[in-house]
């Protein structure tokens, strides 16, 4: 398994967020599906989570109840040890993202939105909304600015924008400066999975009524 | 290597102390706020010691001692997120029975105690009180390590001690914006860009064990 090739990653604000967890449900489930592929990221997440415990070790103590103690045994006898988490190896579509889609890539139900691009909406809490998208090679999707965060994370194919290549496991971070229109690579359609903290916002009439149909 | 011994340091040691059925978590935490002379690493070979009693001995006076280290701990916490006292008193207790359940699972080489026990806090506190979901990466493939290296554990626990003595030596108003951060008191977007978080004293145990990986790869 090849996993040094990834040349886009999480920014440490998403890692922060994601250790503190405090991400909406959409970015936690990029980061967490990023993650899976990046063993850069996952290495990075780790010190996060230790800054994390420092922070926790070092804040100030609240008194625990008097029979605090009684009863956290009281709960141990009712509950029972946790089961060992099973390592597998995932498909196109690592495991988290699997929970949403109720399978790998042959399980997605896709929708035409048009220009052969096909998309389905996952569901998640809605302080954000994330999507897969299937882009045939060699097409554009709309042009399209951001008002918020959009995060782009390749799952099969590859595709091309101004600022560069992103192939599988790459992410792209898009804020509201970024204005671009990503194009898959030819030779393989490209799967992404894309998550948004705001509703895109794109630049000609027909896009912005194919918007309203994308639900983006 | 950083000076930490001007940190107030807290033992947990407890070895002599009565069985827990009849002490009151106060008296645990009285115990608790003695500052003794024990090094930061020992304490967490302490801890560590006691999550391994706990999970081989269902030992429950190791219980009692790490109870009333961290659950003083995991409530402060919660309180400072914005949590109401009686709720951040169930959460802690509900995590403490995490880190009871979950003993077997906990590896030294990979994360401190603190770090592990932080974890379990931050997902409870998610589940409970956010009541949201927070997908989590699947696990690796070579998964944890059946006889966890020694030196390993110690290098961790020596680095775990530094990052806790840069992060309280930082200026104060770059430490309250990370605590914030932390409380989840910030959005992704209002993180700072630049945290200078004192990440440079911590190389995660994850990193080494993949470089080792890849090298006997090739």
């Amino acid at each position: 398994m090849k996993m040094t090739e990834i040349k886009h990653h999480l920014n440490d604000q998403l890692l922060i967020g994601y250790s503190a967890g405090s991400l909406p449900e959409a970015f936690s489930l990029i980061v967490a599906t990023h993650i899976s592929l990046c063993d850069e990221c996952r290495a990075r997440l780790a010190e996060f989570d230790a800054v994390g415990g420092q922070v926790m070790m070092q804040s100030q103590t609240a008194e625990m109840s008097e029979d605090g103690l009684a009863e956290t045994l009281a709960r141990i006898a009712g509950g029972a040890q946790a089961p060992a988490p099973t390592a597998r190896r995932s498909g196109v579509f690592p495991r988290p993202l699997q929970g949403y889609v109720q399978g790998d890539v042959e399980a997605v139900k896709w929708k035409r939105v048009g220009g052969g691009v096909r998309q389905m909406m996952l569901s998640t809490d809605g302080q954000a909304t994330a999507r897969l998208l299937y882009i045939p090679a060699g097409v554009a999707v709309p042009d399209h600015g951001h008002r918020g965060t959009e995060l782009t994370l390749v799952l099969q194919g590859a595709f091309e924008d101004e600022t560069d290549h992103f192939g599988r496991g790459d992410i792209e971070i898009a804020d509201e400066d970024l204005n671009h229109q990503p194009v898959a690579a030819h030779g393989a359609d490209c799967i992404c999975l894309a998550v948004t903290d705001a509703p895109l916002r794109f630049s000609g009439i027909i896009p912005r009524i194919a918007q309203r149909f994308m639900q983006i | 290597m950083l000076n930490v011994a001007h940190r107030p340091i807290v033992s947990d040691s407890r070895s002599g102390s009565p069985l827990y059925a009849g002490v009151r978590t106060r008296d645990l935490r009285q115990t608790g706020q003695q500052t003794l002379t024990q090094k930061p690493t020992e304490q967490d070979e302490t801890w560590v010691a006691q999550i391994a009693a706990i999970r081989d001995k269902q030992d429950k006076r190791a219980f009692a001692a790490l109870f009333g280290h961290f659950a003083p701990r995991i409530k402060g916490f919660l309180i400072k997120s914005g949590t109401n006292p009686d709720v951040a008193e169930e959460c802690a207790q509900e995590v403490m029975a995490t880190v009871w359940h979950k003993a077997h699972l906990f590896d030294p080489t990979k994360a401190s105690a603190a770090t592990w026990i932080f974890t379990i806090a931050r997902n409870r506190r998610i589940d409970m009180i956010r009541k949201t979901r927070r997908p989590e990466p699947e696990d690796l493939p070579w998964g944890p390590e059946a006889e966890p290296d020694q030196q390993d554990a110690l290098i961790l626990q020596q680095e775990t001690d530094k990052l806790g003595a840069a992060l309280s030596a930082l200026p104060e108003k770059q430490r309250a914006l990370i605590e914030k951060a932390y409380f989840g008191d910030l959005s992704h977007s209002e993180i700072a860009a630049e945290t200078g978080l004192p990440l440079g004293t911590i190389k995660s145990r994850i990193r080494l064990a993949l470089e080792r990986l890849r090298h006997g790869m090739k």
